[in-house]
């Protein structure tokens, strides 16, 4: 059996990568998918260890499941928000709204 | 063997979510996106929990990007790639790359697990039954974010009626 | 582990051989009933009783001239028919033909075969947006959201079988089927989900984009909708897929609700292909009596109708089994 750290250097990457487009990305859809991208690589460390702790009793899965609940809810309403916006703005680049700034 | 097929899947994933992030395309980002899930689909399943990795293709891969599809072609025209970055992109690629290098050097030196992993079970009806007994109350509340987020996109996304 | 590897190639490659030919002649089979039905003769000239037919029209198809269109965007344009064509395949690892004739028994194989269906959508999504055609990208989004919308009451119109067998695996679900009740009728579970069963045939008819739901192509308001830009192998692989995928959804069908291979006298898999078969015909009739939904009654009848009946469907089956248990 392959060490755990293999599954956590492997959630550490795709983390880092979802980070770096959630920074760098300027269309909001674009950040959406970087955020669940960041969201998988949580998944990815929760399920490693429900499988490789000792006595674990797969509460890892459980909440794996509970992050995937609340990745769809987010995306549903992260999408709602990005179609109101390309309504209000005809655009969808996070950094050309900014009618609340100063 | 395992060995392999971890390497093998990783790659994939790890080189699919960087196109995902890199491509100029946001279609094409979004198909890297189908093919990462899959990927991560796939370690769920060397991880011996089958019953998240077809979870993870039949929501992420069948609902959620679907949607971003979906908002993808309502918001945007074919091969539009105006200036998809922004303009933090160094200090960004630093800060990503600084956490991801602390991020890998604690899990390959901080984490010690004492014992064996246990030997794997079928997890579909321990799963059912600890949703159902231990884990019931965020479960119940999980129902109602669901549906808040429902009624919520419905208001936000609908056009209003003057 | 050689002779495993061996004996897999070995299932794979007769369950798609037969699969594809399948495909072939039920193009054959389609136009022959729809001939029959409006009172002509459908194919035959190329051969008895246009037997060649198939093999005439897949050579026009190689033969013709790929076009790909200017602005279309190439690599997503080549990868959709792909898309569209391979979970159609791959439904079929998991469906048992017969006794210990499966291909691979996953115990999550219902969610398999799930997870694996809503990957088409991509196909067809995709080709409508990679055409850069206003017909192909109304198309592609109409189908996205018919099929994300009937996916839900499809979903939940099987979870009544599962609750009842208590496994995902679709081979146990076709053991729980045998025998009979009062010795005359078998152990289907169309008998007591016959609600589920209705559902899910609506259901499963809108996923594959068939009439009365095939608002997706509609030749007559969309010009063919997400594939009016393809031609040639490329039009060809979406064709097949939306044949193999009836073939897979029939074969569901007959696993779920019509007890797969079980049956007296006749050996299980002349049941197994007889049931497919009956399912196939009633698509084939469906097709060639009902008329088109409008856009919008498809979407009231999805959401309104089916989603609601489903999911009383399941309650009424959890409250039966705790009461019977």
């Amino acid at each position: 059996m392959i060490p755990v750290s293999y599954y956590l250097v492997l959630g550490a990457v795709l983390f880092g990568i979802g980070m770096f487009g959630v920074l760098t990305r300027r269309n909001a859809i674009a950040i959406l998918m970087a955020v669940e991208l960041m969201l998988n690589a949580v998944n990815v460390n929760f399920i490693a260890f429900s499988r490789y702790l000792p006595n674990s009793t797969l509460d890892g899965q459980v909440f794996a499941i509970f992050v995937i609940a609340v990745a769809a809810a987010e995306a549903a309403v992260g999408l709602a928000i990005v179609l109101g916006l390309y309504r209000n703005f005809h655009t969808v680049n996070v950094d050309e709204i900014n009618l609340m700034k100063w | 063997m395992q060995a392999v097929f971890f390497f093998v899947v990783a790659a994939f994933t790890v080189a699919t979510a960087l196109l995902v992030v890199t491509r100029p395309n946001i279609v094409h980002s979004a198909v890297a996106l189908i093919f990462s899930f899959c990927g991560v689909a796939g370690i769920y399943v060397l991880l011996d929990a089958e019953f998240l990795g077809a979870v993870q293709v039949l929501i992420y891969v069948g609902g959620i990007t679907i949607l971003l599809l979906f908002a993808i072609m309502l918001t945007t025209r074919i091969a539009t790639r105006v200036d998809v970055f922004n303009e933090q992109m160094g200090l960004s690629a630093l800060i990503a790359g600084g956490i991801t290098a602390i991020l890998v050097y604690a899990s390959l030196t901080g984490i010690q697990i004492a014992g064996e992993a246990p030997a794997p079970v079928e997890t579909t009806p321990a799963l059912g039954r600890l949703l159902m007994t231990t884990h019931v109350l965020p479960f119940e509340l999980i129902s109602i974010l669901l549906l808040a987020a429902m009624v919520g996109a419905i208001i936000l996304a609908r056009r209003e009626k003057e | 582990m050689m002779g495993f590897l061996l004996a897999a190639v070995f299932k794979i490659a007769l369950v798609m051989g037969l699969v594809l030919l399948a495909v072939a002649y039920l193009t054959l089979l389609e136009r022959k009933v729809i001939g029959d039905i409006q009172v002509r003769f459908g194919p035959s000239r190329v051969g008895p009783f246009g037997l060649l037919q198939p093999i005439a029209d897949g050579i026009k198809l190689l033969f013709k001239e790929d076009i790909v269109p200017t602005n279309a965007d190439r690599f997503i344009f080549i990868f959709a028919p792909a898309v569209s064509f391979i979970p159609a395949l791959i439904v079929f690892a998991v469906i048992p033909f017969g006794p210990s004739f499966v291909i691979t028994d996953i115990n999550v194989g219902l969610l398999y075969v799930f997870a694996v269906g809503s990957l088409g959508v991509y196909g067809i999504v995709l080709a409508g947006w990679a055409s850069n055609s206003k017909y192909s990208l109304l198309g592609g989004l109409r189908s996205a959201a018919q099929m994300v919308s009937y996916e839900l009451s499809l979903g939940l119109s099987v979870l009544g079988v599962v609750m009842m067998t208590g496994s995902l695996s679709l081979v146990d679900i076709v053991e729980a089927q045998g025998g009979n009740w009062y010795g005359i009728f078998p152990k289907w579970n169309v008998i007591p989900q016959f609600l589920g069963f209705v559902i899910f045939m609506i259901s499963s008819n809108a996923e594959l984009n068939r009439a009365p739901f095939d608002l997706p192509e509609a030749e007559t308001e969309l010009v063919a909708g997400f594939h009016t830009e393809y031609s040639s192998m490329k039009f060809a692989m979406f064709f097949l897929a939306e044949y193999a995928n009836m073939i897979a959804v029939s074969a569901l069908a007959t696993t779920l609700f019509l007890g797969g291979w079980q049956g007296p006298l006749l050996p299980p898999v002349v049941w197994f292909l007889l049931k497919v078969f009956g399912f196939i015909f009633l698509f084939i009739w469906v097709r060639a009596t009902l008329p088109r939904f409008r856009y919008d009654q498809l979407m009231g009848f999805g959401w309104k109708v089916l989603l609601p009946l489903a999911l009383a469907n399941v309650m009424f089956t959890a409250a039966a089994i705790l009461i019977l248990a």
